[in-house]
């Protein structure tokens, strides 16, 4: 079953998306709000991984380097690093946004297998935890507007 | 003849439940002067706070000598506090007010002409402009300006320069009074009125400690508590407030949530309001949207587990939540405990929440209070000099910026609704960078203000970003400026404002500015004609040049908008009281009350907003706003408690928390140059609980290092009823002091961090984490007042006092437009 495969695509890319939020907010704390909000949107990444354990449990999880090629592909590897300066902050939050956007993706598509599949737990999680994806792909919408027009017009 | 410095509050003149305030003249002149000497008196309203009280101005031989209250006028019925009583008139024949125009000459500040010093400007401006374009420039004002001013710097800013980096010092005052006003209503505007006070059966007061902030207002309150039927108090504040006091006094509560933990606090009340049924189904059912995120928002805040976090009585927050839910009628009132904390926006939001499940708003005695700290706030709200558009126009709304770009005649891509507007603490970022290469600051004192003052002083004194600063006095702002414009202040120039309570005033011009000074609209003006700002035909962008003027253009700007002023006119507003809007065909002589239909300015095609996520501060789309259709109806929002970014821990175990005194305002730029204020409450200090102090060898009166990861002070030491864990620091003092000496290292700021409410951009002075350790033994008590909050707990600190004298006699009370106790057939209502 494929399924379990994009379980495993969601588990690694929440987890990366969580990572790479603390790395962005680190990395950019002279902006206290990037800072802030990237700590709690990582913790809610963070919370849908714990939500997935029981899930895995039962589903077992497709790893790293299996025979199911496509979706492997998908694997994004998160930021270990940050950009310096105004330019820097938008180019690391449109990477989070990559990242955000493989992550909505892959839980639109669990929510309609276990639909099929009428796993009542796992579409709970993945409608929350999708829901909860969309929040942090707006805010990364929006402080990206905010920081655009200074960071590309008049910025050194 | 009263000292109002020992009695803060005056007389009582108790009435019953649904009866008018009966009207007293409070006045104070000085010099021992009498009122018939006195030779004109001129029509005003106080500037002290945002109670904005109607007052008339006494001028003798060419000077302001005091004030009197206004019987007529609806919002004070003619008294006044000690601020507005003591605090009016003397800073205007101060010594030290700027007389002339300052520029920087080698790194010093000297005197020079107007050509000159406006000259340096716009070379500057012209040359940023023409080599970076208008993102290149900031402006950062007041919430102490008159609404024509504002209404001219919004369109200078917007229209002319085009720039989306403008805000004011209403950001750190008042800016989640509007943000939580648009996420549930869908626009600015103060629902209730003051006369609900005559009504209702409770006051919740969340974070507001009245009694010092608004004396005024507390004494409308006292009048009612002190009755033989009065309403129950409810208080929401880390200290023990004259506003607690009363709370014990009549049957209430007193909740004091640990620093931080508000929105903890308000899910636990809304919870509970779910789980007792005290909801209004129908009227929630036809008025709001989002119930039942809201409920399972709350469900896991039981009294005990907000308890824990809040660190108080579960049983309390069950009798505040039953008193709201079983109360007939409930007023609830907000201010900085709430705006200045973390998550502010939140518990703003959950404030409204608990109106809207019970359908008490709109109605005579149940109303919502979203104060202001500042007098005019509220018209850089509504003009658009901060980050809002002018008229309570909405940014994402292509048609509302079509509709502003056609009155001002300007191609709409003129004004910057491309990039969200630049809040206050960015802008300084901003400047910080240099990628704002001119900062124009104007009646405001960031320098003391603004939290983290280290880096603000960096930011102002450094060469990244040429300063303009035009204000009173040399400030410690204004010294680190590289040209200092000399303003003429309240009663030297005429213009409009509107207090908290949407009532909006006339102030007159009594007197001459000093020297050169001019008012903030001739030097805006000025500017404006020096940059040749032009509209579409190429006629000058501002046509108009007296405050009459201006304030009928911007009338023009509110046409069809909530904040309706189309019926108002310097003619009108020259009648025996100031007039809330909306005034207009409909409601020609103003309006008490929003929203008595239950009809709320949410319709996607008319709101200020679409709204964001209270969390993070994303904004919510067009077109997730239409599909929600929320059409009049108000929005329920909730968000889940988080801790505060910086919580106590080893090196820094106590809660430091700022605020005020009820005789000074906020840099004592006017209350310090008052003799009997400033007696009252001359220095800096912290309060320290009882337990907290004797864990750390302090007694009252000692002097006390209290320091933060970002800063220090040194000051001396109140031994008080702050509650445990928590200290307490007025934020008033800066390096300034009357008697002219330089006192470093008292400034509150220092120690305050540089973080933000998500929604409403307000940083969060009242989050941060302190040690304290005792320098020295001190000589005395601490400078603080013993009349209010900041009472010692230890006995023999003498009392504070010794006000020059004031008079205070009760007239008859007459007859004010829109009180429903005057207009409402007695048992109605
Ligand atoms: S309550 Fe406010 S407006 Fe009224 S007199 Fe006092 S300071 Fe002035």
């Amino acid at each position: 079953m494929h399924l379990v495969t994009y379980i495993g695509l969601v588990h690694r890319a929440e987890q990366t998306l969580a990572d790479s939020f603390r790395v962005v907010g680190q990395g950019h704390a002279k902006e206290p709000d990037v800072l802030f909000t990237c700590q709690a949107l990582a913790q809610m990444s963070d919370e849908h991984v714990r939500r997935l354990i029981p899930i895995i449990d039962r589903y077992g999880e497709q790893g790293h380097g299996d025979d199911v090629e496509e979706p492997e592909r998908l694997h994004a590897s998160g930021l270990a690093e940050v950009r310096s300066g105004p330019v820097g902050l938008l180019r690391d939050l449109q990477d989070l946004h990559v990242l955000g956007t493989l992550v909505q993706t892959t839980w639109t598509v669990i929510i309609q297998a276990a639909q099929g599949l009428r796993d009542h737990d796992l579409l709970k999680v993945a409608r929350d935890a999708g829901g909860e994806t969309a929040r942090q792909l707006s805010w990364l919408n929006t402080r990206m507007k905010a920081a655009a027009p200074q960071a590309l017009i008049v910025a050194r | 003849m009263s000292d109002r410095i020992a009695d803060i509050w005056g007389a009582r003149t108790p009435h019953g439940r649904g009866t008018v305030w009966p009207a007293r003249v409070d006045l104070h002149l000085a010099d021992g002067l009498g009122e018939w000497e006195v030779d004109r008196w001129v029509q005003s309203a106080c500037l002290l706070c945002s109670n904005g009280c109607g007052c008339d101005i006494a001028v003798k031989d060419g000077r302001m000598v005091g004030v009197r209250g206004r019987a007529t006028d609806v919002v004070n019925h003619g008294r006044m506090g000690p601020k507005g009583l003591y605090g009016s008139t003397p800073w205007a024949r101060s010594a030290d007010r700027l007389t002339r125009p300052l520029v920087r000459d080698n790194g010093r500040l000297v005197e020079t002409d107007w050509d000159t010093a406006m000259g340096r400007v716009v070379e500057v401006s012209r040359r940023l402009l023409a080599e970076k374009g208008p993102l290149s420039h900031g402006f950062y004002t007041s919430g102490q300006l008159f609404l024509e001013e504002y209404y001219a710097l919004a369109m200078i800013g917007k229209a002319g320069v085009g720039t989306p980096h403008m805000d004011g010092n209403t950001r750190l005052c008042t800016a989640t009074a509007a943000a939580a006003f648009k996420e549930s209503f869908g626009a600015d505007g103060q629902p209730g009125s003051y006369t609900d006070i005559e009504y209702c059966d409770a006051i919740f007061l969340y974070g507001h400690n009245m009694a010092e902030t608004q004396t005024v207002l507390w004494m409308r309150i006292l009048d009612r508590t002190r009755s033989a039927d009065p309403p129950v108090i409810v208080c929401v504040d880390p200290r023990r407030t004259p506003v607690a006091q009363e709370a014990e006094r009549t049957g209430g509560v007193h909740l004091a949530p640990r620093v931080g933990t508000n929105l903890a606090l308000m899910n636990g009340l809304t919870r509970e309001l779910f789980v007792n049924g005290w909801i209004d189904e129908a009227w929630v059912q036809a008025h709001t949207l989002g119930v039942d995120d809201l409920r399972t928002s709350v469900e896991r805040y039981h009294p005990d587990e907000v308890g824990r976090i809040c660190g108080i009585d579960p049983d309390d927050l069950r009798r505040a939540a039953r008193i709201f839910g079983e109360s007939e009628r409930v007023l609830s009132t907000v201010l900085q405990g709430f705006y200045q904390s973390h998550q502010a926006t939140a518990a703003a939001v959950a404030v409204h929440n608990l109106h809207l499940l019970r359908g008490l708003i709109g109605q005579v005695g149940s109303g919502i209070l979203q104060m202001n700290g500042q007098p005019t706030a509220q018209n850089n709200r509504e003009c658009g000099a901060d980050g809002d558009l002018t008229g309570f126009r909405n940014w994402d709304n292509e048609q509302h910026v079509r509709e502003l770009a056609d009155l001002w005649n300007v191609d709409p891509l003129t004004i910057p609704h491309w990039a969200p507007p630049t809040n206050a603490m960015q802008i300084f970022g901003y400047a910080e960078e240099g990628s704002i290469g001119l900062l124009w600051i104007s009646a405001t004192n960031p320098a003391v203000s603004m939290p983290e003052s280290a880096r603000i002083r960096r930011i102002l004194g450094g060469d990244q970003c040429f300063v303009v600063v035009q204000d009173l006095f040399l400030t410690e702002t204004a010294q680190l400026a590289d040209v200092v414009l000399p303003a003429a202040g309240w009663g030297e120039k005429s213009g409009t404002f509107t207090n908290v309570n949407r009532t909006v005033h006339l102030s007159e011009k009594a007197v001459d500015p000093p020297g050169e000074a001019k008012s903030d609209l001739d030097i805006l003006l000025l500017y404006a004609a020096a940059m040749d700002f032009r509209d579409l035909d190429g006629a000058p962008l501002i046509g108009w040049s007296t405050p009459e003027e201006a304030f009928d253009a911007w009338r023009e700007t509110t046409r069809g908008r909530p904040v309706d002023y189309t019926g108002l006119s310097y003619a009108k507003l020259r009648g025996p009281t100031g007039i809330p809007w909306p005034v207009n065909d409909g409601a020609p002589e103003g309006t008490d009350r929003l929203y008595a239909d239950a009809v709320f300015p949410t319709a996607t095609d008319y709101c200020e907003t679409y709204g964001h996520d209270l969390l993070t501060g994303a904004a919510v789309t067009e077109q997730e706003h239409r599909a929600m259709r929320p059409d009049g109806r108000a929005f329920l929002k909730a968000a889940a408690y988080t801790p505060a970014h910086e919580e106590p821990g080893d090196d820094y175990p106590l809660l430091y928390t700022t605020g005020r005194t009820v005789y000074q305002f906020h840099t004592r730029t006017k209350t310090g140059r008052s003799r009997s204020l400033n007696r009252a409450a001359p220095d800096a200090w912290v309060e320290l609980s009882v337990p907290d102090a004797e864990r750390l060898g302090i007694t009252e009166g000692d002097v006390v290092r209290v320091e933060s990861p970002r800063g220090a002070i040194e000051v001396r030491a109140r031994v008080g009823h702050v509650m445990a864990g928590a200290v307490f620091a007025p934020f008033h003092y800066g390096s300034w002091d009357p008697t002219g000496a330089n006192c470093d290292g008292r400034q509150a700021n220092e120690l305050t961090m540089t973080v933000w409410d998500p929604v409403s951009k307000q940083p969060y002075f009242k989050t941060a984490a302190c040690r304290v350790v005792k320098v020295r033994d001190g000589d005395g008590p601490a400078p603080a007042p013993t009349t209010a909050a900041s009472a010692s707990a230890s006995p023999g600190v003498p009392a504070t006092g010794g006000g020059a004298a004031t008079v205070s006699r009760v007239v008859d009370t007459p007859v004010y437009p829109n009180d429903p106790a005057q207009t409402v057939p007695a048992g109605g209502a």
